[in-house]
This record gives structure tokens, C-alpha cells and sequence, in this order.
């Protein structure tokens, strides 16, 4: 009997190259993006096989993990490692005849920004890139997935991945979500019901009324964060808000391609009569704004509730686990989130770098002034979200509150450049992960929404942004 | 690639689930551009004091763990970041195997390019050498990757799955590269064949 086929089969039929039985299927790569991390070890492994980049046509690059967010120092390095680092990624830029989306050329930024606002990323594509949150890209339908540095020589080296074929998992929201909600609370809720290896193997497709109504940017939110519930890759089926979104980018297809492109693209959606290896459903309507209290995505409560006891966990392991990640936070069971206070805001990151999360973020603070014991950082995601940005007085309404408004990079997502948290500050950030030691030794991450990280700034401690009196210009 | 066939070496027990690769190679040892030199920053978070000294209850710091070759540790081993720098790290230290009860997807495939080995057990089964591994003076593991066994001197001894293509090069250390390579013409071909996603990316 024949049955339908998903997004996700469609997708990895059209790329395999070969199959070889129980080895690895070889899949072609359409899109291979770059940055100066993960990258030096496999140009360096090419040189020393004697081998050549196979399509630099197909590779970018960019310069934004350890890449300073202040104007004067992102030009003069003074971590003499990192610099080091963005040289050698010139170089091999150089050397491959790579396009390198460069410090002040207008298109940098990180990595996961730049490949959708530029038009790269497209419906139907293979996408890699020497990071874990690759899985952005594939809010546009594309499968996208994060690879190793080994594995990035092989990209580099053939055009393909060796992959087996991972299974499939359907993740439907019915409902619309609700208001001081969106897709950071979505993915946050996900993980905390599958937990963070809920989709070890999997590739996840998100569907369901509530998805289709995310714009663009949301629902690279929503697939940025499939990685932390372990799954391979976030797919949404391209639709219309897709089409709409890629138009006139400058790598998009072309006016006399664009119809073709169109109905090619169309044809991607799951088949009504495909089946999943697997299936949730969750009721978006009922999505509350989410926080995290532990030192994983999984471990978060709504912002109304309290930390969970220890003595709930349904195993010793987990016991053990949640009292480790209490005793690194500081915090108590039963405290109630709103009484968290905090020292730093961060918004930014892939997660939550876009032009719609500083626009939401903006409006919380329009008019207010941020507590005087928060620092609140926030960082562009490129030079064109910091443009647009800028375009609509946004940057005057994060400076008037009393935070700073940075440089575009990945920043203090993972802290690889000097922005960082002293040992046991606590910070509410956009960014996608509260691991130990994550945005600095003893820094404390809470993972929260860019509305409840403004609310939060102005109060002092977590707030339910629910409630927020928004204030006119 | 460094082959696998057989190892005997000492265990190091780490009683944690879901060890993130940020744990395993913080972000402030990523800037290096070499392959080698991380080993003596793994776990560093949690093996050193800020100022550099060296914790004494952490067990890569004691007398067994300091020679340890076989890492034991809780499910979900290897989330997060892609970091390969985490493989690196690990075997930088010495260890040729890590056994737990699951892994990250990525990590797995890091370490496999690598050629550090990664055994997924049972719980129970991991629960038992991590007990062993904690309360028997300078406990080994011998790993026989051709017979897929590990036996320890108490007359442990314990079958594991792993992927037979996975087996296939740790054990005859081969390079992933050179193996697509072999598959050249299939790739040509593909690049030349009528499939077209990105017209801007294929010009016609």
C-alpha cells in the first residue's frame, strides 16, 4: 500500500545521492553555513588530505560567536584567541573563494539571522552549519540540522552528509496563542512536557492552527529550539507567510523564477495520508508565559507558579538532578517566580534577535525606565535587524529605559566574547540555554520571552507580562 | 581516525544525567583552532576552582580518575551545542569510551568521527558499573568492540548493540571522507540531474 509522505520525507528523498544499505545514506547539501568556531579544524583537515572546498557557491560564512558587541572594540579585538580566529576564517574564506558576510559589510551577523534574512534559506533545502541551532532554518520548510566539525570538512570536502534517516514526530498546537504569549513559550512548554532528550532521533514537525498563524520570525523561535529537546531538526510546511517573507530577498529567486519556485515549494507539505512515528498535541490557547528555573530548558514553570520541590520528581536521578540545579541557581522550592529578583536582562541571540522580538521588547519599555539594580544588554542579530531596527527608533526607546544597545552577534547567548555574567548574577534572557556556566562561570540563566525580559528589566524581579500597562509613544 | 578494536582501561564515574556539552568543554577553551590541546580543559568548570586549582572531590582529580580511560555517566550524555571540541576534549584527556544510557545525536556522531567509542546500555546495566566503578579500588573495564563485549575482573560481562556501519570504521579506523569519495560520480551526477530547490543557488 502506498501512503502519503511528510514534509520531512520529501525533503530527504529529493537530497539523498546514494543509499548504501545499513551504511549512511549520502545527502546532498544545498546550503553550508559558516562561522569562525567550529570551523578553523576543518579547513585545516582539508589542507592537510590535499583536499578543495567542492561548492563554495553553496557555502557562506559570517563572523558572530565570539564577535564584541561595542562599536569600537568589534574592529580591534583585544582577546588575542578570538582574533586569531576570525583571521584564520577570513583566510579560509579567501584561500576557498568563500563569501564572507564580514564585520560592517551590512550583512553580518549570526548565522542563523543572516541565512533567512538574506534570502539563503528556502523551502525544500538542505541546510547545515557547524551549530546546533541550525534547526532555525527549518521554520521555512527546509531541513536543517547542526553538525559537527568533522563533519563540516566532509561538507566541505563532498557537498554531502552521511546520515541515517531519523524518525519522524508531529508536535500539533490547536488554538491561537494567547496575548503576552508567543513561540519562546511554545518551545519552552514542548520541552518541559517531552523533556530535553523528548526528541533524541527525531526530526519534529510543528503544525496545527496555532503554527500557522506564527509569522515568520516566531516560528524560527519555535524551530531554533528543537534542538534542546534533542530532536535532529524543527520543520514547518512552507505556506503563504513563507512565500511572503522570502520575496525580494536578495538570494531569493529571481521575479521570472519566482512562480516556479512557488509552486514547487507548495508541493512540499505533508500528504494528508502520511503517517508520523510519532505524534503530540498540545492546546496553544491554554500557553502561559514561561520560566525557566533549572539548568536545563526542560526545567520551568509559567511565571505564575512556584519552583517545583525536589520531593516531586518521579525519580531518584531526577530528584538528585533538580536539587543540583537549585543549589547552582540559588533558589528555593516553593518561591514564587515573581519574587525572583534579577541583576542582568539579555535580549538577543538566534533565538530571540529578530526585528519582531526587539519590537516586543520596545513595547514593554516605551515609556518606562528600567530597575536601577538591572543591567539590560540588548543585541541585534545582524547589521540589517540593527538597521531596521534603528529605522524605527527602537534603539532611542531601549537607551531612554537605561539599557544598552549593542553590536550585532551571538554575545552573551553563550558568553564567548566579554559579555558575560559575574559569578551568581541571575539574568532573564531571550537566548535558548540556562546550562551551567552557560553565560558565564556562576552566572545564573533564566530562559524566558523578549516581552517578559522587558517587564522583568522595569520591575526588577519576573513578571506576568500578561498584565503589562503598555504605554503610547 | 584513530582505530577502536579492543581497550582495558580505568572507569571514571560521572553520576549526572544529561551532561551538556558545555559542561563537558565550557565556551571560554573554544577559541582554539587546533584539534588537540583541549584535553586538559575538560569539565574544567567543574574540576577547577575560578583561581585554577584543582578541585579534589571531583573524580578526574583523584588518584583513579586521573589515569581514567572509560567515562561513565547518566542519560542524554552530550546535549547541546555541536561542538566537536567536547570529542576533542575527551579523548585529549584520555578517554577512549564513554558508557551511558543514551546520547545526544550530534555528540554521538562527533565522537564517532573521532574515534572515541560510545556505548549505550541499559540503565540498570550502566547503574551497576557506575557502582562498581565507585566502590571497587581502581575498577577497569576491557571493551571488545570486534565481539561488542565489556568484561570487568569481577566476571562482569556485558553484550552492547551498536551501529554496524559505526562499527565498521571505528574498527577499521576509516576516513568518513574518503569513503564518500568513493561515491563521486553518484554526487556528480546528482549536481547535474534536473533537481533544481534554489534557482538563485543552481543556476540554470
Amino acid at each position: 500500500m502506498k501512503t502519503g509522505k511528510t514534509l520531512f520525507d520529501k525533503v530527504w528523498d529529493a537530497h539523498v545521492v546514494v543509499e548504501r544499505g545499513s551504511e549512511p545514506s549520502l545527502l546532498y547539501v544545498d546550503l553550508h553555513l559558516v562561522h569562525e568556531v567550529t570551523s578553523p579544524q576543518a579547513f585545516e583537515g582539508l589542507r592537510l588530505a590535499g583536499r578543495k572546498v567542492r561548492r563554495p557557491d553553496l557555502t557562506f560564512a559570517t563572523v558572530d560567536h565570539n564577535i564584541p558587541t561595542t562599536a569600537d572594540e568589534r574592529f580591534h579585538i583585544k582577546d588575542q584567541i578570538a582574533a586569531q580566529q576570525i583571521a584564520t576564517l577570513r583566510r579560509n574564506c579567501e584561500t576557498a573563494d568563500i563569501p564572507l558576510f564580514d564585520v560592517g559589510s551590512g550583512r553580518q551577523g549570526i548565522v542563523h539571522v543572516i541565512g533567512p534574512e538574506l534570502g539563503l534559506t528556502q523551502p525544500g533545502m538542505t541546510v547545515v552549519c557547524g551549530d546546533s541551532h541550525t534547526s532555525t532554518h527549518g521554520a521555512f520548510g527546509a531541513l536543517a540540522f547542526g553538525i559537527g566539525t568533522s563533519e563540516i570538512e566532509h561538507v566541505l570536502a563532498t557537498q554531502c552528509v552521511a546520515q541515517h534517516k531519523p524518525r519522524s514526530m508531529r508536535v500539533v498546537v490547536s488554538g491561537s496563542l494567547p496575548q503576552g504569549t508567543c513561540a519562546k513559550d511554545l518551545a519552552l512548554e514542548i520541552i518541559r512536557q517531552i523533556g530535553t532528550d523528548g526528541g533524541t532521533g527525531y526530526v519534529l514537525e510543528y503544525a496545527g492552527e496555532a503554527v500557522r498563524y506564527l509569522g515568520m520570525e516566531q516560528r524560527m523561535t519555535l524551530c531554533n529550539m528543537s534542538i534542546e529537546c534533542g530532536a535532529r531538526a524543527g520543520m514547518i510546511a512552507p505556506d503563504e507567510t513563507t512565500f511572503a517573507y522570502l520575496k525580494g530577498r536578495p538570494y531569493a529567486p529571481a521575479p521570472d523564477a519566482w512562480d516556479k519556485a512557488v509552486a514547487s515549494w507548495r508541493s512540499l507539505a505533508t500528504d494528508s495520508d502520511a503517517t508520523f512515528d510519532n505524534e503530540i498535541a498540545l492546546d496553544g490557547s491554554r500557553l502561559e508565559p514561561i520560566v525557566t528555573w533549572g539548568t536545563n530548558p526542560s526545567m520551568s514553570v509559567p511565571v505564575t507558579a512556584r519552583i517545583p520541590k525536589p520531593e516531586s520528581a518521579r525519580t531518584a536521578s531526577e530528584r538528585a538532578a533538580m536539587q543540583a540545579a537549585l543549589d547552582y541557581m540559588g533558589l528555593r522550592p516553593e518561591t514564587a517566580i515573581e519574587d525572583i529578583r534579577i541583576d542582568r536582562v539579555f535580549i538577543g541571540s538566534c533565538t530571540n534577535g529578530r526585528l519582531e522580538d526587539l519590537r516586543s521588547a520596545a513595547k514593554v519599555l516605551r515609556g518606562y525606565k528600567i530597575d536601577s539594580a538591572v543591567a539590560a544588554l540588548v543585541v541585534p542579530g545582524s547589521e540589517a535587524v540593527k538597521r531596521a531596527a534603528e529605522a524605527e527608533e527602537l534603539d532611542r526607546i531601549f537607551t531612554e529605559a537605561g539599557a544598552q544597545w549593542r553590536e550585532p552577534g551571538c554575545s552573551m547567548c553563550l558568553g564567548m566574547n566579554p559579555d558575560i555574567l559575574a559569578p551568581k548574577q541571575r539574568c532573564a534572557s531571550t537566548s535558548n540555554r540556562n546550562f551551567e556556566g552557560r553565560q558565564g562561570r556562576e552566572g545564573r540563566t533564566h530562559l524566558v520571552s523578549p516581552a517578559l525580559a522587558a517587564a522583568s528589566a522595569v520591575a526588577g524581579h519576573f513578571v506576568d507580562v500578561r498584565g503589562w500597562q503598555y504605554k503610547e509613544a | 581516525m584513530q582505530p577502536f578494536v579492543t581497550h582495558r582501561g580505568a572507569v571514571a564515574v560521572l553520576d549526572r544525567e544529561n551532561i551538556d556539552t558545555d559542561q563537558i568543554i565550557p565556551k571560554q577553551h573554544l577559541k582554539r583552532i587546533e584539534r588537540t590541546g583541549f584535553g586538559e580543559f575538560v569539565f574544567s568548570d567543574w574540576r577547577y576552582f575560578p583561581d585554577g586549582s584543582p578541585r579534589p572531590d571531583f573524580v578526574l582529580n583523584q588518584e583513579h580518575g586521573r589515569r581514567a580511560s572509560v567515562l561513565v555517566a547518566g542519560k542524554n550524555f552530550g546535549c547541546g551545542s555541536s561542538r566537536e571540541h567536547a570529542a576533542w576534549a575527551l579523548m585529549g584527556f584520555g578517554f577512549r569510551a564513554v558508557i551511558a544510557p543514551s546520547f545526544a545525536d550530534i555528540f554521538r556522531n562527533n565522537a564517532g568521527n573521532n574515534g572515541l567509542l560510545v556505548i549505550e546500555l541499559p540503565e540498570e546495566r550502566v547503574q551497576i558499573l557506575a557502582q562498581r566503578g565507585r566502590e571497587q579500588p581502581g575498577y577497569e573495564l576491557e571493551i571488545d568492540l570486534e565481539h561488542q563485549t565489556i568484561i570487568d575482573d569481577l566476571g562482569l560481562r556485558i553484550s552492547f548493540a551498536i551501529d554496524e556501519s559505526r562499527r565498521h570504521r571505528l574498527l577499521q579506523g576509516l576516513d568518513e571522507i574518503g569513503l564518500t569519495l568513493m561515491h563521486d560520480g553518484d554526487i556528480t551526477k546528482f549536481e547535474q540531474g534536473s533537481f533544481r530547490p534554489t534557482p538563485n543557488l543552481f543556476p540554470a
